[in-house]
């Protein structure tokens, strides 16, 4: 039926028990291709899928389930809460990821999410580099409520941070959240800013910062792998943030990238208001993948 | 990854001794390849599956030249089909038209659409010597108007003056009023970020469209865009017919498939790159520059040009 483009030939496909072939498994392989899995990584889970199932009668709906359970199954052990009760005073979280890709809102919506249970929270404006970057995040604090430490445009990032954990220090502040600038992962001399941000963190506590949170945004196809790598080494990413999954992109790059840099997810992105932050779940994440409605 | 495609398809055919024409079973052999290699670059699976028939067509039967391999050969189309699907000709913004001409940019969020506005204004500004309003109608994201009117002064070009309470449409529609009151030559109306899902957005969208009857509609999209780059150009272009496309962040190690997957579903052309943060960052659109990103094989191109 695959080769036919007759109507009553699909749906005959569609409701009949088929043999699993290599041509399903190459559609299987398809599917994950379009939601970015890339080529390598979809076609050892279209494999997985195929083993033992080879020339059994099987209905489609059927195979898109074992295929989200395959999904399921490289993620969900890293499907994790980010902890903020550590014992650190003040937590000290550092969002970083490359351009546009949704940092300060991700800050505002957690900085939303933190206040409404109940801890204090203070916002380190340290993208010192946009056009109107501390405005906007002065706009979430002032919407939440939350205390913002900024400079003017220009300022030095890494003297913000500093200035931010040691006032969060002294004020008694929970957590603290530093916003970057956006940056590319080529562009090292911008990399090394990170690093130095990191390391002027440090003289105010060894510790800090105790989560490194890359934003990565689900439009983007393969590129993210190699900012994980890079975000990875120069920052030491400890969790990843998937943005913009209210749009049409399933982000399945994450699958790569776990089955890769095994790091842990925390939370995915749903819109551009505090609330649209949830955390991260395997099993709904897999089945969107999947193409499996509801 | 690239090196390795090319190691490939040398591989494939140097077990063949003979020259002449290409057969299909060669072919076939290095499309594989080929196909590959174009959704590692993130062309999308649709467009990767037309190209590599029209690469097929124009490959089996080819008469392979004495000096080259017949997969140096096949790469060599590859890349020629690659330019012509992205657009050989150079088309620049177009301002043919009775000023104030409108230029609405638009795109999913945090495609770089305002940052883009402002690198266009001052380029029409500094090397056209028109006379340029820019005007934000994105009254969603916090400070984004702002955002706008400091870069509209690091440039050097005049924002509309900003009225807190003002829907897009009544922005738009201001504008053109002071653009043509005050003797602008060109209006850029940098919009709001918007999902193409989002009906009540696209639908504001169409709005603008129709309260300033733009010129130029320019879909501001980032190069490292995956899969979904077919689907968001094509709701963008059904919805409101856009002009042409401006790719972004195209400075980064992304092999920037995006670009194929856009022109090839819309047709409309690829009119500037955004290569950078900084206001001069904006280049003219490249075919070639593009191909040998996607392929990664520029040398062996070179090499059978030369032959
Ligand atoms: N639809 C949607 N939009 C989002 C989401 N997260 C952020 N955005 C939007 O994406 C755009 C960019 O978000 P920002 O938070 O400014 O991104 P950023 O990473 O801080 O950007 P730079 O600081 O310029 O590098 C804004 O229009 C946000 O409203 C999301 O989950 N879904
Ligand atoms: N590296 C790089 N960054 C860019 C480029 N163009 C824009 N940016 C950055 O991308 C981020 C988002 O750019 P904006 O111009 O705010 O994007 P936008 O589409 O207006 O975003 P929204 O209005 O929130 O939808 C900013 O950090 C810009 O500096 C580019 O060509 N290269
Ligand atoms: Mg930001
Ligand atoms: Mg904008």
């Amino acid at each position: 039926a695959r080769s036919s483009n007759s109507i009553g030939a699909g749906l005959i496909a569609i409701f009949t028990k088929r043999k699993l072939d290599s041509g399903m498994l190459d559609d299987l392989e398809d599917v994950l291709i379009r939601a970015d899995l890339g080529v390598a990584t979809a076609a050892r889970i279209a494999q997985i899928v195929g083993k033992g199932r080879y020339d059994k009668n099987v209905e489609i709906e059927e195979v898109k389930d074992i295929l989200a359970t395959e999904v399921e199954r490289v993620l969900g052990p890293y499907a994790k809460p980010l902890d903020v009760d550590t014992g650190e005073k003040p937590f000290v979280i550092l969002v970083v990821g490359v351009n546009g890709s949704g940092k300060t809102t991700t800050i505002g919506k957690l900085a939303s999410q933190f206040s409404g249970e109940g801890r204090k929270v203070l916002l380190a404006a340290g993208d010192t580099f946009r056009a109107a970057a501390v405005m906007q995040l002065r706009i979430w604090g002032e919407r939440l409520s939350c205390p913002v430490i900024y400079r003017e445009q220009g300022a030095d990032a890494s003297a913000l941070a500093f200035d931010a954990v040691k006032a969060a220090r002294e004020r008694g502040d929970d957590v603290v959240l530093i916003d970057t600038a956006g940056r590319l992962q080529n562009r090292a001399e911008l990399m090394a800013e990170l690093d130095k941000i990191i390391r002027v963190v440090r003289k105010v506590d060894e510790s800090a910062p105790h989560a490194v949170l890359l934003v990565l945004d689900a439009t983007v196809g393969q590129n993210a792998l190699s900012q994980v790598e890079i975000f990875g080494r120069v920052a030491g990413v400890t969790g990843l943030v998937m943005t913009k999954l209210d749009g049409t992109a399933r982000g399945g790059i994450l699958v790569a990238i776990t089955d890769k840099f095994h790091l842990p997810i925390h939370y995915i992105g749903v819109g551009e208001t505090a609330g649209d932050l949830e955390p991260f779940t395997a099993r709904e994440f897999a089945r969107a993948i999947a193409g499996i409605e509801g | 990854m690239f090196e390795g495609l090319s190691e490939k398809l040398s591989g494939i055919f140097d077990t063949l001794t003979r020259r002449g024409a290409l057969s299909e079973g060669d072919v076939n052999v290095a499309l594989r390849e080929v196909r590959k290699a174009l959704l590692e670059a993130d062309v999308a699976l649709d467009v990767v599956r037309s190209f590599v028939d029209k690469v097929r067509a124009r490959a089996v039967g080819a008469n392979v030249i004495k000096s080259v391999t017949p997969g140096q050969m096949v790469v060599k189309i590859v890349n020629d089909v690659l330019i012509e699907t992205l657009g050989a000709e150079a088309e620049p913004i177009n301002l043919d038209a009775a000023p104030p001409v409108a230029i609405m940019m638009i795109g999913l969020q945090g495609a770089g659409k305002t940052t883009t506005t402002a690198k266009i204004a001052k380029r029409l500004n500094e090397k056209m010597k028109r006379k340029v309003l820019m005007a934000s109608l994105d009254v969603k994201r916090p400070a984004a108007q702002e955002q706008l009117a400091v870069l509209g002064r690091q440039v050097g070009v005049d924002t509309l003056p900003i009225i807190v309470g003002q829907t897009p449409v009544q922005i738009a529609k201001r504008a053109e009023q002071a653009a043509r009151l005050q003797g602008y030559d060109v209006v850029l109306l940098d919009t709001a970020g918007r999902t193409h899902i989002d009906e009540a957005l696209m639908q504001e969208m169409a709005e603008i469209k129709a309260a300033s009857s733009p010129h130029e509609i320019l879909l501001v999209a980032d190069a490292l865009t995956g899969q979904d780059a077919v689907n968001l150009a094509k709701s963008f272009d059904e919805r409101v017919g856009i002009t042409g496309i401006v790719l972004t962040r195209v400075e980064g190690d992304g092999r920037g498939g995006a670009a194929l997957s856009m022109r090839a579903v819309t047709g409309k052309p690829i009119k500037l790159l955004g290569a950078g943060e900084k206001m001069d960052a904006l280049e003219d659109f490249h075919p070639s520059r593009i191909a040998n990103r996607i392929l990664g094989m520029g040398d062996i191109v070179s090499l059978v040009e030369r032959a």
